[in-house]
């Protein structure tokens, strides 16, 4: 069996991330950039299911510019068995993303592919079902739990009424969720090896996809801030308040 | 439990400027030497805090061509000015009435985070191995006692020591030569000075804390390449400190403020007083209508000549402030830092050609401009001890009538941590409370530094004697680590009448203050897991 494991670039979750003054975006000069979180549990479960003899072989893929390739690398670093990195500047939507990866699919013909749940960035969480459809690929999204059995994979997903479990067909579309499992650290021997495994860079224009954006971002703007709360003496005062001054009751 | 193993000719501890200076001039020499550089931050820049007004000396020597290679050092100073700030009033200190290291106007204002980002790309474009988010946490010796390399920290290890399911033995890496280059109290530099006793004979150690922030500010008030200082409020006569406003590109300022940990009174809060600092009536309409972007602190040696320890031993070399390199009157420490790793892998070359002693990079040392530089330098902030106008005047007399070459040498008599005096003997500070506009609160400080360590693992901030905080230090110091620790990691909670010393460990962004100020020394810093700690961008 053949793993593809989707990993984003996206700025590092402990980075405070700031609107640009103009309104166009969010700020990445000089901000420290990471792998999108659920996308370390997509690769670790391929790693696992690799380790368990069942699947031969792990290759990493990423969408993005020339430091994209950053992703790839840890993803090596950790299992992966070889990398892809299509070349594309600028800001990319879901839909593109997903016709990329299916060019990829086409040409590598894997047996699962793997992302994470969402990216936090955009928190679009569209690619996967996305890459569903295009492909026309049974999809279990928000994986917590992934099982292989012979020609299908039992997945527990978090779901808001609790836990569902489906079963789906192989090829398939998995997304994860954090709670999957705990990823790896990558050791240094590990990155060293890394640093010799192959990444094959393809120029998304050379995969004749219409990537141009479908969304046009009017303003992007930071959320309000907080007001400073207020204490009340007793509970009639915290009522009255509720049905008087924020009138939610 | 063994390890695995791997071999190099040198290994370098730290990714600062010393650390990667060393690194480059090593595969400049010689490019058949293997060299590993490892780095506790996330990546390199990271942990990276200074000003920064950056003297090019030693860049240009590394890198005569800079300019082409596109180095992160473009705003070239234009314009200086000095106050004397009273608490309302400032005076403005004829620039040419400064001593001559103060002058800079043939340096360029940096973000030393970016410098050495750049400088990492170039040290592995020479074949450098550089791994971020790998702390080195322990020395290893061979049996003759020398410096064999170091071992990385395990990774994986809950809070009561057992292993996760990601557990990640850590390495030992042996080399012929270990640079240790972890910049200001380096948790392993520190326990190198201590066995191979390389500070006997010399004074103790200085330091003093630095915060900085950015700030974007409204078009109209920014002047690129204006460098300004000042001394005086809101520090007491008594109380070494000053600030620093850079405008740099972008319309951003690089603020910050310094204070000597020698100070008395363990009512003092350093961040406090930065934040006060900034309603100054000649700072604050600089940041009105701008944002603040950051935030961060770190530790500084200023001990100098008299404090700078012996900086080889058997199988290894201290570079930059592991050592304390810091130029304080010039207030500048990457050049000094930057050329003493070049120095070392001079030395380390020839080491390893030759078999020459390592001795002889103290010799080097002594001949190159850096000592030059620290032996005029020497007496300025001993001076200070004496107060802050004996030390404006002493200093005048030393630095420009003189130029450094007085025939005597001041000591530091007291180290950091025995300076404090009992709270009750002290005047209690009222801070002003944070306005979230110029001023602001630690909590929101914290955040803005992107600091953050696994949760789960060992606090790495250790006591040796856990009620001592309570039992001594509250009752005497009123425990100042609630105060000198720049991002609120201690703090004394009252539970049902008792009192509690908690350590927010993830919290520290690894300014080592607390090492170095507790009067006990009962506080020690270590590595905590790799990649952990603050995410500074240009900083």
């Amino acid at each position: 069996m053949k793993i593809l494991v989707a990993v984003k670039r996206v700025i590092d979750y402990n980075v405070q991330v700031r609107v640009k003054e103009d309104g166009t975006g969010v700020v990445t000069d000089n901000v420290k950039m990471s792998t999108n979180p659920p996308d370390d549990n997509a690769i670790e479960e391929a790693v696992k299911i690799k380790e368990s003899g069942k699947a031969k072989e792990i290759v990493a893929v990423t969408v993005g510019e020339e430091k994209a390739q950053e992703t790839v690398r840890k993803a090596l670093a950790v299992g992966a068995d070889r990398g892809i990195h299509v070349k594309i500047d600028g800001i990319i939507e879901p839909l593109a993303v997903s016709k990329i990866l299916r060019k990829i699919v086409d040409k590598e013909k894997p047996d699962l592919v793997f992302m994470g749940k969402q990216a936090i960035d955009d928190d679009c969480n569209q690619t996967g079902q996305m890459l569903g459809a295009l492909l026309n690929w049974p999809q279990a999204t928000f994986a917590s739990k992934i099982e292989v059995k012979e020609n299908s994979l039992e997945v527990t997903r978090e779901v808001d009424e609790g836990l569902e479990t489906i079963e789906v067909n192989t090829p398939a579309i998995i997304t994860c969720d954090l709670r999957l499992n705990e990823p790896r650290y990558a050791s240094l021997p590990n990155i060293m090896k890394a640093k010799k495994k192959p990444i094959e860079q393809i120029n998304a224009s050379d995969l004749g996809v219409d990537t141009n954006s479908r969304i046009q971002v009017i303003k992007v703007e930071e959320p309000p801030k907080r007001k400073a709360g207020i204490k009340v003496a007793n509970v009639e005062e915290l009522v009255q308040k509720l049905k008087n001054e924020a009138k939610v009751i | 439990m063994s390890r695995e193993v791997m071999e190099y000719d040198v290994i370098i501890v730290g990714g600062g400027p010393s650390g990667l200076s060393t690194a480059i001039k090593l595969k400049q020499l010689n490019p058949d030497i293997n060299v590993c550089l490892l780095e506790k931050a996330s990546e390199i820049g990271a942990h990276i805090l200074s000003g920064n007004v950056f003297e090019t000396r030693a860049l240009d020597e590394l890198f005569p061509n800079w300019k082409e290679l596109n180095a992160p050092v473009k705003t070239k100073v234009n314009k200086e000015k000095f106050l004397f700030l009273g608490k309302s009033k400032s005076l403005s200190w004829p620039t040419w009435l400064l001593p001559k290291v103060q002058h800079n106007h043939n340096n360029f204002i940096i973000s030393l985070a970016n410098l050495c980002r750049w400088l990492a790309e170039q040290a592995e474009a020479l074949g450098v191995e550089i791994f971020p988010g790998f702390p080195a946490s322990e020395v290893l010796y061979n049996e003759d006692g020398s410096v064999k390399g170091i071992a990385t920290q395990d990774m994986g290890i809950d809070k009561e020591g057992n292993k996760k399911d990601s557990f990640e033995s850590g390495m030992e890496l042996h080399a012929k030569i270990t640079v240790f280059a972890e910049g200001c109290r380096g948790h392993l530099g520190k326990q190198l000075i201590k066995k191979f006793e390389l500070d006997k004979g010399k004074d103790t150690q200085q330091y003093g804390i630095g915060f900085k922030e950015i700030w974007e500010i409204k078009e109209e008030k920014h002047e690129e390449g204006l460098v300004m200082h000042t001394a005086g409020w809101p520090m007491d006569k008594n109380t070494y400190g000053g600030s620093f406003v850079y405008h740099a590109e972008n319309k951003q300022v690089f603020l910050g403020y310094v204070i000597g940990l020698d100070y008395k009174n363990p009512h003092l809060s350093p961040f406090d007083e930065f934040q006060r600092f900034k309603t100054h009536p000649s700072i604050k309409p600089i940041l009105e209508g701008g944002k603040r972007i950051s935030y961060g602190a770190r530790a500084l040696i200023e001990g100098g000549l008299q404090s700078l320890p012996q900086m080889y031993m058997p199988g290894a070399l201290l570079v930059g402030c592991d050592a304390g390199t810091l130029n304080m009157p010039k207030i500048k420490g990457s050049h000094t830092a930057m050329k003493s790793g070049m120095i070392a892998a001079e030395t380390i070359v020839d080491n390893l050609k030759e078999n020459k002693s390592l001795s002889s990079y103290e010799e080097r040392f002594k001949k190159s401009w850096v000592y030059e530089e620290l032996y005029a330098a020497r007496n300025v902030k001993p001076s200070f001890s004496w107060g802050l106008i004996l030390g404006i005047i002493f200093t005048g007399i030393d630095q420009i009538l003189f130029r450094g070459k007085l025939p005597f040498t001041l000591k530091h008599k007291h180290a950091d941590h025995e300076a404090l005096k009992p709270a009750n003997q002290m005047p209690k500070i009222d801070y002003p409370k944070p306005d979230n506009i110029i001023t602001f609160d630690k909590t929101s400080s914290v955040y803005l530094t992107g600091t953050n360590h696994a949760d789960n693992q060992p606090v790495h901030l250790q006591l040796k004697d856990k009620d001592l905080p309570i039992k001594y230090t509250l009752e005497k110091f009123d425990e100042p680590a609630q105060r000198y620790c720049p991002v609120g990691v201690y703090e004394v909670q009252k539970e049902q009448d008792e009192e509690k010393f908690v350590i927010n460990s993830q919290n520290c962004i690894h300014c080592k203050t607390c090492d170095i100020k507790e009067p006990s020394q009962n506080i020690t810093w270590v590595t905590p897991e790799g990649g952990g700690g603050p995410k500074y961008g240009n900083m």
